[in-house]
């Protein structure tokens, strides 16, 4: 892939992931604080908010399980998982979250069980998204080393590059090439 | 109360407590890029340990380094922000001057009160931006004078309230929670000045 096609499209994504209210304003803030020697500062938030987030979800899960519901816990639960939502920009993840907790604060059992789905269903889907809009943005990764087309990542790692110039062996299987210290995968 | 940092440096340190993973990450990444100093803990219990002011008998400061203001989150498992403020500004007089901001994602107007009551420099709403750092950072190192009341006079969200006009000293906390009727509301920005810093003298 060209380098300027893989710019241009890294900024769609980028562009279509606000456009379509799956990030907000804080985000931005988010990648504000990224510099050179923080280069991957909102990669590195958001892959622990996904961490996090994982036990918090499944907390929460156990919680609507419980009978009779124990609202108050809920809804600090979500509480929790809304101020780290809201910390990364997940805008609708976000807004599912405050209908979940109005829905504690109005003790309706069926409305939060239906509004987790939607706050699961957002969260897998903003997950997705961005780990592509990672991937693709990723040439930062591998120490420097830019590589061209996020999926051709993972093949790379897979195969044995031999640095002899000749790209021989495993690269013509994969089609990778050497140019001048960047390598191209063509995938 | 704002104090002036000693020895001329213009470095602060400053105590973040979150016991959020995310929030502590990037409240730390905020103060960095600050150039602040930074110190993050988890929850209030461990703060006050690192303040030295857990019970134990610790004559010698926390680590070596001063504290120049301690940035708290509101909720928090244990102990809440507001807890740690209590206990910080009750105990032993160096700390009770250590700057205290809460933060908080939720905008309660009575929490926000007793937080400004106790004795709280600023409440900041969650998500904390740069500018909120960068505003309290110059806020810490300017200390106290009549510039520094300008300015908050001017950054203030709520210019019609009478008491900004006059010096902040002639008013007082418990002004500001008897008569939150007759002010006016409260504009809908992320922070709130308080309408007086200078009550906790």
């Amino acid at each position: 892939m060209e380098r300027n096609q893989l710019h241009r499209q890294v900024a769609n994504m980028r562009k279509s992931l606000f456009d379509q209210g799956f990030l907000d304003e804080q985000f931005i803030q988010l990648e504000e604080l990224q510099d050179d020697a923080n280069p991957n500062f909102v990669e590195e938030v958001v892959t622990l908010y996904y961490r996090d987030s994982t036990r918090l979800i499944l907390n929460i899960e156990q919680a609507l399980e419980k009978s009779p519901l124990d609202f108050t816990k809920l809804d600090s639960l979500m509480h929790q998982f809304k101020g780290s939502s809201s910390s990364i920009g997940a805008k609708k993840v976000k807004l599912e979250c405050t209908q979940f907790k109005e829905y504690c604060k109005a003790a309706n059992g069926e409305g939060c069980k239906r509004t987790f789905q939607q706050v699961k269903k957002e969260y897998g889907t903003l997950k997705k998204k961005i780990e592509v809009y990672f991937q693709v943005d990723g040439r930062r990764w591998l120490g420097g080393v830019a590589i061209s087309g996020g999926i051709a990542l993972r093949q790379w790692r897979r195969i044995n590059i031999r640095r002899d110039g000749t790209g021989k062996g495993a690269s013509s299987r994969s089609g990778v090439d050497w140019t001048g210290g960047i390598e191209v995968v063509r995938i | 109360m704002a104090r002036r940092v000693s020895c001329g440096s213009e470095e602060l340190h400053v105590l973040a407590v979150d016991d959020s993973n995310v929030d502590r990450k990037v409240i730390e990444r905020l103060l960095r890029i600050s150039s602040c100093k930074v110190t993050a803990v988890d929850s209030g219990s461990r703060a006050l340990q690192y303040l030295g002011l857990d019970g134990e008998k610790n004559s010698v400061g926390f680590d070596g380094l001063k504290v120049n203001l301690i940035m708290t989150d509101y909720s928090m498992p244990g102990m809440t922000g507001y807890e740690l403020l209590k206990k910080i500004k009750q105990k032993s007089s160096a700390l009770r001057e250590i700057p205290v901001v809460i933060m908080s994602s939720e905008k309660i107007l009575a929490r926000i009160d007793r937080c400004l009551e106790e004795g709280a420099e600023e409440f900041l709403m969650k998500p904390v931006k740069l500018s909120d750092v960068k505003r309290l950072k110059s806020f810490i190192l300017r200390g106290e004078g009549d510039e520094h009341g300008e300015k908050q006079t001017q950054k203030r969200k709520l210019e019609d309230d009478p008491l900004s006009a006059s010096s902040p000293l002639s008013s007082s906390a418990s002004s500001l929670s008897g008569n939150l009727s007759p002010s006016p509301p409260p504009s809908p920005s992320s922070t709130l000045q308080p309408l007086s810093k200078r009550t906790r003298l």
